[in-house]
């Protein structure tokens, strides 16, 4: 495994658009190309926006559909991930995210938590994921997260566990709380993604959109974290931005040899605690 | 309280975007919006001078004979002040026309018909401009139901609506708001001397105060009054907060087929932007 370069594609798309937003993601991915990146990573509904609600089954996609095969044939010259509305054979709806690399689907991620809370309503129109599963990649293994997911420890924890030692985290992430130095969402999120990779010894590249649906903004900042927790890379506040990083082997290497936490985790006693807490749970 | 103090930085610079991003779009590049005087269309127009240019942007101020020459004068200064088109459009002749078959209509009807009246005029404009009606009621007078339904209240966009009237004298001063805007007690000029502050009863900083701890921090009645809000108080602004929430939502639509609109037929208005 060597060192890599990704791109962070900050895009802005269209609400409901998949043909356009599938021009943009081509351009962008054309670019990546002749810059030479070896990944390039896109928010999640990178194809159709996020505020989708009753358009969700107007915009899905089947894994074999003429826009995903467009997709795949690029990814024989940079590998891919992009998230999406999968539309399964039996008609469920997912907010899926593919990892594709060398004119194949390496992996299909589907969103595990669905918020529903507040702004937010996707488990009334999305059906919910039902594993997070590493995958192996040209560039080791790695895991996918499709935004909420990432704000459940366990998400990254089993990926982490599973072999990832690098995290895509593809992001639709609305912002908000203008109190403090910074965007209250951006400071939590810094947050989320530093200490998920201090903890787990990983790197997370964090993809997040910008512009705004119907007057909530999505405010941007993706972001490639090291495996020791700093930002090596962030994008613009609130503008489109392509953000990109060189990401050292050479840093996880050492990082996995000054802190060996993952090697001592102790998995025995973590699933016997949890199927403890289950079985008093009565789940 | 540190959640009613806002950065104002990132506050104009989502507000900008938000403008910039929303009206554009739509396909079109101008804003129109009314300008009384006040603080609240005054920060309104500023931020649209910064989103959309000052040459895309028409403020149109519509007097009535006994609104407070004071408030023109204001109105003037502001939009010279951020460079924006300005135009008088004066409101006494159709509102005289009409209530001179209604002679005895009280203070109340007067206003909502003052404030429909310059409504109508901001959504012609918005037709011959190909322009979006910008809309400049704050936090605070929605909450409050201190506004004109299909009145001042009308409009395509509006970026300051999530605003406390505490946050709009803050940001005011950050975006360079002329000071006698900013300093002048906030009154719906509907007849000399009339004062927003007097007419509901408490300030605009206490009842902000109240609010943020209420809407937006979900604080419980028994920490509110932990905090130091009298019982009366607390309950004024809450029916208040109650009774007047029809006007923030759509009209009601009797339900007869599985998909009624805004109920199981559901999309963003940015369907398709």
């Amino acid at each position: 495994m060597g060192d890599f370069s990704a791109v962070l594609a900050q895009i802005k798309p269209k609400l409901g658009c998949v043909d356009e937003n599938l021009v943009l993601i081509e351009q962008q991915i054309k670019q990546a190309i002749s810059d030479k990146s070896d990944l390039i990573v896109f928010p999640e509904l990178a194809l159709t926006g996020y505020f989708l609600k009753d358009l969700v089954p107007e915009v899905a996609l089947r894994v074999d559909s003429p826009e995903i095969a467009r997709l795949i044939e690029l990814s024989n010259d940079i590998s891919i991930a992009v998230g999406f509305v999968e539309v399964t054979d039996d008609y469920l709806f997912y907010n899926a995210a593919l990892y594709l690399e060398d004119g194949v689907i390496r992996h299909l991620h589907r969103k595990v938590y669905l918020p529903t809370y507040g702004m937010f309503d996707e488990q009334r129109y999305l059906g919910r994921g039902e594993r997070f599963r590493a995958f192996d990649t040209k560039f080791g293994r790695m895991g996918m997260l499709i935004c909420e997911d990432m704000w459940h420890l366990s998400a990254s924890y089993i990926l982490a566990l599973d072999g990832a030692t690098t995290l895509l985290c593809l992001s639709s992430s609305p912002g908000r709380g203008v109190e403090g130095e910074q965007l209250g969402s951006a400071k939590a999120w810094q947050q989320l993604t530093s200490t998920t990779a201090m903890f787990l010894n990983c790197r997370v590249l964090y993809c997040n959109r910008v512009g705004y649906e119907d007057g909530v903004n999505f405010w941007g900042g993706s972001e490639y974290v090291n495996p020791a927790g700093q930002s090596a890379a962030r994008g613009a506040i609130f503008a489109e931005d392509s953000v990109a990083v060189r990401v050292s082997e050479g840093e996880l290497r050492r990082e996995r040899i000054f802190s060996p936490m993952l090697r001592d985790e102790n998995l025995f006693i973590t699933m016997q605690e949890l199927r403890r807490i289950e079985r008093e749970r009565g789940v | 309280m540190a959640g009613l103090s806002a950065n104002t930085e990132l506050l104009k610079q989502l507000l900008v975007g938000f403008v910039r991003d929303e009206v554009h779009k739509v396909g079109v590049k101008k804003a129109v919006l009314g300008l009384s005087g006040g603080i609240d269309s005054a920060l309104v127009v500023f931020i649209a001078a910064e989103a959309l240019g000052p040459e895309n942007v028409h403020a149109i101020c519509m007097p009535y004979k006994s609104s407070n020459p004071e408030s023109e004068a204001h109105a003037r200064i502001v939009s010279q002040a951020c460079g924006v088109n300005y135009s008088v459009v004066p409101i006494t002749p159709m509102v005289d026309a009409y209530f001179d078959m209604f002679p005895d209509a009280e203070n109340m009807r007067r206003g909502n018909k003052m404030a429909r009246e310059r409504m109508t005029i901001l959504f012609d404009h918005s037709a011959l401009l190909s322009a979006l009606v910008l809309g400049t009621s704050n936090k605070t007078e929605l909450l409050l139901g201190y506004g004109t339904l299909y009145g001042d209240m009308a409009s395509a966009l509006n970026p300051i609506g999530d605003l406390y009237k505490t946050q709009i004298w803050q940001l005011s001063e950050a975006m360079g708001v002329p000071q006698e805007v900013i300093d002048k007690k906030p009154s719906a000029d509907l007849w000399a001397g009339q004062t927003d502050e007097e007419e509901l009863g408490f300030s605009y900083r206490q009842v902000d105060e109240l609010l943020y701890r209420m809407v937006d921090q979900r604080l419980t009645r028994a920490e509110l009054e932990v905090a130091g809000f009298s019982q009366e108080f607390i309950d004024t602004i809450y029916r208040r907060v109650q009774n007047s929430h029809f006007k923030r939502r759509l009209p009601v639509i009797a339900k007869v087929s599985n998909r009624t609109i805004d109920r199981d037929f559901r999309y963003s208005r940015d369907w398709g932007k």
